[in-house]
């Protein structure tokens, strides 16, 4: 029944599909958070994106910021940006990168300007944008238009055996529907990386996919840290996990079953056709969905053991756990309850219809937990230090 | 009938506690399939954590999910409790647990 669910999304001119319509307010850089947060007071409904990096960073760091702000603005669930940066270079830049998907976008420097005519001038903008977006219908789309993303936090061992299998059946109708699936955690792979090199579709992507991890490692080991009490974290512990190779087994069973088609840079958006991509990431929460959102994700699937509060400002966060202390104790923070698996109340397929019906609500508008509680973390992957 | 606790796959060493266990007999089985492993538990074992299905030497490996998740660090019989004070990352040896 719930394959046959009618859903609405948004169609962009580029094509994507999203299913929430923002209008965003889009700081390039650390100092110009207070003019964007400014014009999102002053034109309600819209939304400011604040976070911490844009400043003097370079290189390989440059980039990853500039892909990360220009994804996140084409991603599909925006429908519109205001850019808002300190100098007017790299604020033409983000919003060349954005224009590209043909959606409305304008950008304002604050040198020379002060924050107060930049809020003015944007936040003019701003309105006139937010009108036109309210008039942006929802129409009949597939599933396998919308791109997912998927990313569990805060695991224990009731994430393997319930949470994380019910994310694979999601994942494996998704990827059947032609759709495209995100996932990523690179050092949390780590005990079962061989497993996913196995399921790389050809020689390129796996060659690909084990430089990524390769890469990793090598970094950890340079560092000369000890990865133990982050890896399994405390929480993880708390919850039963050992070790991060059993951490990785459970995090690796909600990628499903299809083949892995592509090995992407953080915050990269696929390009080889639709399927089940590999992404580099932190496993940190905030950090992993945001480079995803930026990747063109406008869903995310998101299981949990002891209990995770993420969201994020664009992209909607289905968190899902099956265990039942969670479920009780923290229910405003659960979208989906399968804890009724460990008891043997139903089984993983109907675990997995279960969690459709709600990602199906969801692509047609239903708020997730971490919409309604205002959870939007917006938190860039730094690589290294800024100049 | 509901069990109380599961595990992964034919095989493995440890199970997974799926309600809060108390010393005694205590009944599991694998993901799917019937309830028919019978086990006689030495500790409390909260929800989430594990249970040894199978006497370990220190040095063995901990299989769970049909893979190896870790290395037994003291002897463990069946029906012992299985967490970090036992068990320990057999990828990340630096470590000090």
């Amino acid at each position: 029944m719930a394959d046959e669910r009618r859903i609405t999304g948004y169609r962009r001119q580029d094509g994507t599909v999203g299913i929430r319509n923002h209008t965003v307010i889009l700081p390039v850089d650390d100092l110009s958070n207070a003019a964007a947060e400014a014009v999102a007071n002053v034109v309600p409904g819209t939304l400011a994106l604040p976070h911490a990096y844009g400043r003097l960073q370079f290189g390989a760091d440059l980039d990853l910021t500039f892909r990360t702000l220009i994804g996140t603005g084409r991603n599909p669930n925006v429908a519109s940006v205001v850019v808002i940066g300190i100098e007017p270079n790299w604020t033409h830049r983000v919003v060349e990168g954005i224009a590209e998907t043909g959606k409305k976008v304008a950008g304002y420097a604050i040198e020379g300007n002060g924050d107060l005519r930049t809020i003015e001038q944007a936040a003019r903008t701003a309105a006139s944008f937010l009108q036109d977006d309210s008039e942006n219908v929802r129409e009949p789309v597939e599933r396998g238009e919308i791109m997912m993303s998927i990313k569990c936090g805060e695991s224990d061992t009731t994430s393997g055996l319930g949470s994380c299998p019910t994310t694979a059946g999601a994942v494996d109708r998704w990827v059947d529907a032609g759709g495209t699936v995100l996932f990523g955690e690179t050092s949390e792979l780590t005990g079962g990386e061989h497993l996913i090199a196995e399921r790389c579709v050809n020689d390129e992507v796996r060659k690909r996919f084990q430089s990524i991890y390769d890469s990793y490692i090598d970094m950890i080991e340079r560092t000369g840290a000890n990865l133990l009490g982050s890896q399994p974290t405390q929480g993880n512990i708390a919850g039963g996990l050992s070790t991060i190779e059993e951490k990785a087994m459970g995090n690796i069973a909600k990628t499903g079953t299809k083949p892995v088609v592509g090995a992407l840079d953080p915050a990269q958006t696929p390009e080889s056709g639709p399927g089940l991509y590999f992404m580099d990431t932190s496993s940190a929460a905030a950090e992993c969905v945001t480079l995803m959102a930026a990747g063109g994700a406008a869903i995310h699937l998101f299981p949990t053991g002891q209990g995770n509060v993420i969201g994020n400002p664009i992209e909607p966060v289905v968190k899902l756990t099956a265990n039942p202390k969670t479920a009780e104790s923290m229910s405003e923070h659960i979208d989906l309850d399968c804890s009724g698996l460990l008891r043997r109340d139903y089984d993983l397929t109907q675990a997995g219809d279960l969690l459709m019906d709600v990602v199906d609500r969801t692509v047609n508008g239903r708020l997730t937990c971490a919409e309604v509680m205002g959870h939007r973390e917006f938190v860039f992957t730094k690589l290294y230090p800024s100049a | 009938m509901r069990p109380d606790f599961l595990a992964h796959h034919e095989g493995d060493s440890v199970a997974v506690a799926v309600r809060d266990l108390s010393p005694g007999t205590v009944e599991g089985g694998y993901l799917t399939g019937p309830v028919a492993i019978q086990i006689d538990l030495r500790h409390d074992v909260p929800l989430g954590h594990k249970l040894a299905l199978a006497d370990l030497s220190a040095g063995d490996d901990v299989i769970e999910y049909g893979v190896r998740v870790g290395t037994a660090s003291k002897n463990i019989h069946k029906g012992e409790y299985v967490h970090v004070h036992n068990v320990r990352s057999a990828r990340w040896q630096t470590s000090v647990a």
